[in-house]
């Protein structure tokens, strides 16, 4: 008698198992299908971290304030920045140009206009180089930030000549985040140097209580950082020592050497390594392969030297049609004294067939 | 038992339907064969509605599959754009591969994989996903133009969007230099 049941249980058993396994395949054919459209990020700004007492917007005291020396051009939003490495962890700087964060950093920019904060952009690194990217934006009485639209927000506050700022959307921050040799842009060795430049366009008074490099490794928050002296642009003068940090701070994330855009041969980012800027020998006379919509005829050149008229990069920068400014997002006012300060570099520039610059010593 | 041996019986026989369903529609060659399911969805998707130019035949209006997905013809010069009021805010030409609308004109791109005027000649895989992901040229550049529905097809899965782009690569490559859009007044 027990050998048929012992079969009946085993035929039993073998049913179950199969029906289950199809239930399982069936349930799996059911699952939704989600596009890949990014992490999931806090409902709200104050879920984040930022604050120990949301109420009064008491930011954290452990977190740490710093200021890039060659800031983001947004169009003259004044920003606040925090950092925060999780307790016990280190960066590790062994890459000069690509400081690698420990899994729990988290970073948060603060974006103002005429006082009044308009949003809070936020990122996370969950490990293995995932990262968070998020906006919150602030309720116009300043005591709510939810998390923005996942397309971002038009006309999130009035700026000048009838134009208005927009908060990104998430895909939107890895545009900027995600196309260069890091996703951390503005905390770095050269933006974090003690040397700062005087002559950045928009540099920023460096806040008393900010961290810069020298106190990151002082309190043993980086790991191998190089010794010597303090990350600077080498340059012929100050003019173009703030040029090349501009168009490293504010082109160089997506025009470099490393990322999505690198086979188009135009680095704008300063690696710290580099001997000879690679925004000079990627621009100068080099010819545009696919002049953009918009772009006046007869302009064939990256950079002219010596004629800013002639150069694409300075028209690009100076332009706010959708199909020809640039950065093409982030922006919808032209920064003007960073166009001064790019047409001062560029006709300083010897044109082509203009004899060798000589320095006083030379001159026989 | 006799209960348990009809359970098995149907969830068997709805397994069998189950792969001879997938099968007649093709919809198990499209996940072995990501090329297949890039066809099928660039033919499904309205791919050819815009990007293979118009042109009229035996049935009508219909896409000219000879100049299929190589965009608005480089030859055709389109002529300055009608009047448009508030009640017509947008019109296209007779190739349906030219726009003008309150963005200016906007042309269809070449799709084929021509190593000299394909818009995709220098557009990784990652590129073209966050083209269609983000509506940015190149994935990081200008805003891609009306009527070009990104934002629709943004939805699509990583796999499905990686499938168009590998069947975008092996089709027959056509010659076709697309103008630039034009910014509006012109």
């Amino acid at each position: 008698m027990s050998v048929p049941i012992i079969a009946r249980s085993r035929r039993t058993g073998a049913t179950l198992g199969v029906a289950l396994a199809l239930s399982a395949i069936l349930a799996a054919l059911a699952e939704p299908v989600q596009p890949s459209l990014g992490e999931t990020a806090p409902a709200d700004l104050f879920a984040t971290g930022l604050y120990t007492d949301p109420a009064t917007r008491s930011v954290d005291p452990r977190h740490l304030v710093f200021s890039p020396q060659y800031p983001l051009w947004t169009d003259g939003a004044a920003k606040r920045r925090w950092m925060s490495l999780p307790p016990g962890t280190q960066i590790d700087a062994s890459d000069l140009d690509r400081w690698a964060f420990p899994a729990g950093t988290r970073f948060w920019k603060e974006f103002a206009f005429d006082g009044h904060p308009v949003e809070t952009r936020y990122m996370e690194h969950l490990g293995e180089g995932r990262w968070v990217f998020a906006t919150y934006e602030w309720s116009a009485d300043g005591r709510q930030a939810p998390l923005a639209p996942e397309r971002g927000r038009a006309d999130a506050w009035p700026l000048s000549d009838g134009r208005t700022h927009a908060i990104p959307g998430r895909t939107d921050c890895r545009v900027c985040h995600g196309s260069g040799p890091a996703p951390v842009l503005g905390f770095s060795a050269l933006q974090l140097s003690p040397d700062r430049d005087p002559g950045a366009p928009h540099a920023e008074p460096l806040p008393l209580d900010a961290v810069d490099l020298a106190v990151l490794v002082e309190r043993g928050l980086i790991a191998n950082a190089p010794a010597g002296p303090a990350p600077r642009i080498p340059a012929a003068d100050p003019v173009e020592r703030a040029a090349l940090g501009y168009l490293h701070a504010n082109c160089g994330h997506c025009h470099n050497d490393r990322g999505a855009l690198a086979d188009l041969g135009f680095d704008l980012a300063h690696g710290l390594k580099d001997g000879t800027a690679a925004a000079r020998t990627t621009s100068f006379g080099v010819v545009l392969k696919d002049p953009p919509a918009g772009l006046p005829d007869g302009i064939e050149l990256r950079i002219a030297p010596g004629d800013p008229a002639a150069s694409a990069l300075l028209h690009r920068a100076s332009s706010r049609d959708r199909l020809l400014q640039m950065p093409p997002l982030g922006t919808a006012l032209v920064d003007e004294e960073a166009i001064a300060l790019l047409a001062r570099w560029i006709a300083k520039q010897p044109r082509a067939g203009d004899p060798a610059p000589q320095t006083e010593g030379e001159i026989r | 038992m006799m209960f348990l041996r009809a359970v098995a019986t149907m969830f068997l026989g709805l397994s069998f339907i189950l792969v001879v369903a997938l099968s007649s529609t093709g919809l198990l060659a499209q996940e072995a064969d990501p090329v297949a399911r890039g066809e099928y969805l660039v033919n499904t998707s309205g791919c050819h509605d815009c990007h293979t130019p118009w042109g009229m035949g035996p049935n009508g209006p219909e896409p000219d599959m000879s100049r299929a997905l190589s965009g608005h013809p480089a030859d055709l010069q389109v002529g300055p754009p009608p009047d448009l009021s508030e009640e017509w805010v947008w019109a296209g030409n007779p190739t349906n591969t030219a726009y003008v609308g309150p963005w200016g004109v906007s042309f269809t791109a070449n799709l084929t994989p021509d190593p000299e005027t394909g818009v995709l000649r220098d557009m990784s895989e990652g590129q073209f996903i966050d083209t269609i992901r983000n509506g940015r040229h190149m994935g990081q550049g200008r805003p891609i133009l009306p009527p070009m529905p990104w934002p629709a097809y943004r939805n699509m899965t990583d796999e499905d969007l990686s499938a168009i782009y590998g069947y975008l690569q092996q089709i027959d490559p056509i010659p076709n230099a697309v103008p630039e859009p034009l910014p509006p007044g012109q």
